[in-house]
């Protein structure tokens, strides 16, 4: 491994590398800087790149005149909501087919992912249907099960993978050392659980908050979460870019934040432990 | 305190009988040692004792009381286990204290033990790194510091060393010998490697496919294999096995001699062949000689330095009194001939 | 310790989890199922239960589903193509020595965090606009005259989109194949004497077919049902309704519910086509 890189080939690939990383992040740049112009800056011609009279008056125009902080709340409600309503059916399940595995355990697991394959639009209308029958569309509850439901096969397998990877050993150690059923959940498997547990919360968040079939169909006012609202943020022609920046900036960055932290386990989660 | 009793104990997984019902004493301050090739039923066999696995059949009693149905915690053992099975998230000290606070002892016991047992494995320094800062063989002390604070009735190994390096492994090998003299408790310990086997135990339990072939010490083994398979598992390197007319010159179907009984002469000798491969170590000269008697090369142990190379030609005479005699069945014949 | 007794609390523990997802699977298909048989408009308070495979029929035959075909298949293939070309490009840049390695990758991979409203948006406005986007001052910066991106190409303006969004997650997944390539492998190629572009041939693509192969059955999974990028930038106009869109609409948009059914079944069995190559992938890998 070891091998001495000559300094020119390390600066070419920097050069290159941080060209390109630069190029595929550039409408975030982008979006964020426009935030920050006035509306007539912002369609300027020729573009305005880094020296203009930087405003946060977009940013307080989005949150005093729009729907935003409402949007905002359920974007948060239903993503925790869903996730964490997934988490306490899921740890379990996980829990059971990672430490008592039995012959149709891998038959369960599989069946639960092919769920995840379902085309939503193959069950759409029987979904509005059935929303309308318990007078529950454009409700936060519904969108709450609903993306609780499509994460869940996710939820369940990053669980299971995490929790596989405990070894059995060290639990047979606890019991060697005197520990009981309870105390081995609590001073052994719990601590170990728990980063697990904590990596599957993150992407489950994410994807949730992203979600933009079901949240944006099920929903009008009342529950719409932030992809809805950006979604309805039909700007005229060029008015409205500063403001539009600024909403997708705030709609982003809390997640992207959340999504750097995760990168490792998105891996884990979005191939079903197909790639390690 | 240590004695373990094992009475016609029996273990199946599903129809598949793994141990088939055996019986076996372990005295109060033994060095037993379980050898045997992979599958064996070694390692079933210290879990049975440990209680990690339910026994089909038969008794287990620790210092004469019944331990059938009693949970692992209960026995009073201790374990090391092949991987160490430290707990990742607790740091060393938390990890050597935890059996002690699952007994519920006091803190300043615990404390005080932590101590003792940390300077007797040159732990001290790194009582409060977690065991992913450890190298292997302060994983390996860390593991044998948590079995000894409980002060149990047994301590059982399982295969402690062998994810060691082979330096690492004779210094492990020799503190845990160290271990077993100042303790004076009973340790059970489960290994392949018959060279660990034959260093540290007082009585070694051959097995083979869940049977017991032969219990003694470590010479009695070496000088008395009770059948072929203990007579090839037990000394390094393994002993040679002749059979036909070789065998029933000596009225044996099976003669067995040990590299180091074969003395290298100079014209004659009972076997002649030419040297095929010659390790010369300085101390030994290990030969592996190509004879008709015997299809696989026979191996020759010579003291200090022989100057014979590949290909040379090889006059070689086994000492009368030591060569084993098996019968058909593969068993050892009660006398020499 | 395998024991009775855990065996049956465990069921108990997986029971909840399978039975919401049984619920969820099976009784909107059922329903979906039923109404692709019947002639149901409720627009037009139409409702006959039984129609036989003639919603099928029509919605087979419709020049409207084989153009829905078509373009679904373009936009996948084309989005692929991207993202596994520039996937495993950055992948094996990604691997190279450099400075601020952490940082770079932090930079790839953020558009995948970002929701598919806001970079439709983005795109859509910011970029691809003709009067004001970033792309016309571009080509007129070079002189040329601006190019009027959503209409005129506005499958390609898809692709690209939604290839901004999927081409993190593609790189995130080979980089980790490609970290896993053992450096003594490449350096046996290399005493070999296989030169660069070989070693990348017999080695290095060998060693990623496998993911490769994990990130388009992933990615076609989800890509089938894209739906937001084209509801905000399109809305289905201009030869960018796909099979999902199309059912979208028949459904919601000209209510009629027995047609739209029998598309969302005719989608369904599509994607489990996929899915089936994708399952037994992760399931051989559940063995070991």
């Amino acid at each position: 491994m070891a091998r001495a890189i000559s300094h020119r080939k390390k600066m070419m690939w920097t050069a290159l590398a941080w060209g390109i990383g630069l190029l595929i992040f550039f409408p975030i740049l982008w979006t964020f800087l426009t935030s920050f112009k006035a509306e007539a800056t912002a369609i300027a011609d020729p573009p305005v790149w880094f020296f203009f009279d930087w405003t946060t008056e977009n940013y307080t125009a989005v949150l005093e005149r729009s729907n935003y902080p409402l949007a905002l709340m359920n974007s948060i409600i239903i993503a925790v909501g869903s996730t964490l309503l997934g988490i306490i059916i899921a740890v379990p399940a996980a829990w059971a087919m990672a430490f008592v595995p039995g012959k149709r355990t891998k038959d369960v697991l599989l069946w639960m992912l092919s769920n995840k394959m379902l085309p939503a639009v193959g069950v759409l209308y029987p979904l509005v249907l059935i929303a309308k029958y318990f007078d529950v569309l454009d409700s936060r509850i519904l969108l709450v099960v609903i993306l609780m439901l499509i994460n869940l096969p996710i939820i369940v397998w990053m669980l299971y993978t995490y929790f596989r990877e405990i070894p059995g050993e060290i639990l047979e150690a606890a019991r060697m050392d005197g520990a009981n059923l309870k105390n081995e959940i609590i001073y052994v498997l719990t601590p170990m659980a728990v980063p697990g547990i904590a990596s599957t919360i993150l992407l489950n968040i994410i994807l949730a908050w992203n979600e933009a079939f079901w949240t944006i169909l099920l929903t009008t006012v009342n529950a719409a979460p932030l992809t809805k609202f950006i979604a309805s943020f039909s700007a005229p022609e060029g008015l409205f870019y500063a403001k539009l920046s600024a909403a997708s900036i705030m709609a982003i960055a809390p997640i992207l934040i959340m999504g750097w932290f995760s990168q490792k386990q998105l891996v884990r989660g979005l191939t079903f432990g197909a790639v390690k | 305190m240590g004695r373990i009793t094992l009475d016609k104990v029996q273990k199946k997984f599903g129809e598949v009988e793994v141990i088939p019902p055996l019986d076996l004493t372990i005295e109060d301050g033994e060095f037993v040692v379980f050898v045997g090739p992979s599958g064996c039923g070694k390692s079933t066999l210290l879990r049975l004792i440990a209680g990690l696995e339910d026994v089909t059949g038969g008794e287990i009693r620790i210092d004469g009381k019944p331990a059938t149905d009693l949970p692992p915690a209960k026995r009073g053992l201790a374990m090391v286990f092949q991987s160490y099975a430290l707990y990742p998230h607790m740091s060393v000290r938390k990890n050597i204290a935890f059996p002690m606070k699952m007994a519920g002892m006091d803190q300043a016991e615990q404390e005080r033990r932590i101590t003792k047992a940390a300077d007797a494995l040159n732990l001290t320094d790194y009582l409060d790194r977690r065991p992913g800062q450890l190298s292997g063989g302060q994983r390996q002390r860390v593991a044998i510091g948590r079995a000894i604070v409980r002060e149990p009735a047994a301590f059982l190994f399982d295969e402690p060393l062998s994810n060691l390096d082979a330096a690492l492994r004779v210094g492990m090998r020799m503190e845990i010998s160290e271990l077993h003299k100042t303790l004076a408790t009973t340790m059970v310990y489960v290994t392949h490697d018959q060279v660990e086997a034959m260093t540290m135990a007082d009585k070694i339990v051959v097995l083979r496919a869940g049977h017991i072939e032969q219990v003694g010490s470590p010479l009695e083994l070496y000088k008395a294999p009770r059948n072929t398979f203990v007579a090839g598992f037990i000394g390094s390197p393994k002993m040679n096995l002749l059979t036909g007319a070789t065998a029933a010159k000596h009225n044996a179907s099976t003669i067995g001699i040990r590299p180091e009984h074969l003395d290298v002469v100079s014209e004659g000798g009972t076997f002649t062949g030419r040297v095929g491969v010659a390790e010369h170590l300085g101390s030994d000269t290990f030969f592996h000689v190509h004879i008709p008697e015997m299809t696989e090369p026979m191996t020759v142990r010579a003291g200090g330095e022989v100057g014979l190379r590949h290909g040379d030609t090889i006059h070689l005479e086994p000492r009368a009194e030591h060569i084993h005699r098996f019968d058909d069945k593969g068993l050892r014949f009660a006398c020499h001939a | 310790m395998a024991t009775e007794h855990s065996k049956s609390s465990a069921r108990f523990m997986i029971a909840p989890a399978v039975f919401v997802l049984l619920v969820w699977m099976l009784v909107p298909l059922c329903m979906t199922l039923y109404f692709s048989f019947a002639d149901y408009r409720p627009m037009r308070n139409t409702f006959d239960a039984w129609i036989g495979f003639s919603n099928y029929a029509s919605f087979l035959t419709s020049s409207s589903f084989l153009s829905s075909v078509m373009v679904t298949l373009q936009m996948v293939a084309g989005i692929l193509l991207i993202t596994i070309g520039g996937g495993v490009a950055l992948a094996l840049l990604l691997d190279q020595p450099m400075f601020g390695q952490g940082i770079v990758r932090i930079l790839v991979i953020a558009p995948f965090f970002v929701m598919p409203t806001v970079s439709a948006l983005v795109w859509k406005n910011m970029f691809f606009n003709v009067d004001n986007g970033l792309f016309s001052y571009l080509w007129k910066f070079f002189g040329a005259q601006p190019y009027d991106f959503l209409s005129q190409s506005p499958l390609l303006s898809i692709v690209v989109i939604v290839a901004w969004q999927w081409l993190p997650f593609a790189t995130l997944i080979l980089l980790t194949a490609v970290q896993s390539l053992s450096s003594e492998q490449l350096e046996a190629a290399e005493m070999d004497g296989a030169p660069g572009y070989s070693r990348f041939w017999y080695i290095i693509l060998p060693h990623l077919s496998r993911a490769i192969t994990v990130v388009i059955l992933i990615q076609t999974i989800f890509l089938l049902s894209i739906f937001a990028e084209i509801f905000v930038t399109t809305n289905g106009a201009f030869g960018t309704r796909t099979l999902t869109y199309l059912v979208y609409q028949r459904v919601l948009e000209s209510q009629n519910i027995g047609l739209g059914s029998a598309g969302g079944i005719v989608a369904v069995i599509l994607a489990n086509i996929v899915a089936i190559f994708l399952m037994r992938i992760v399931g051989k890998n559940l063995d070991n």
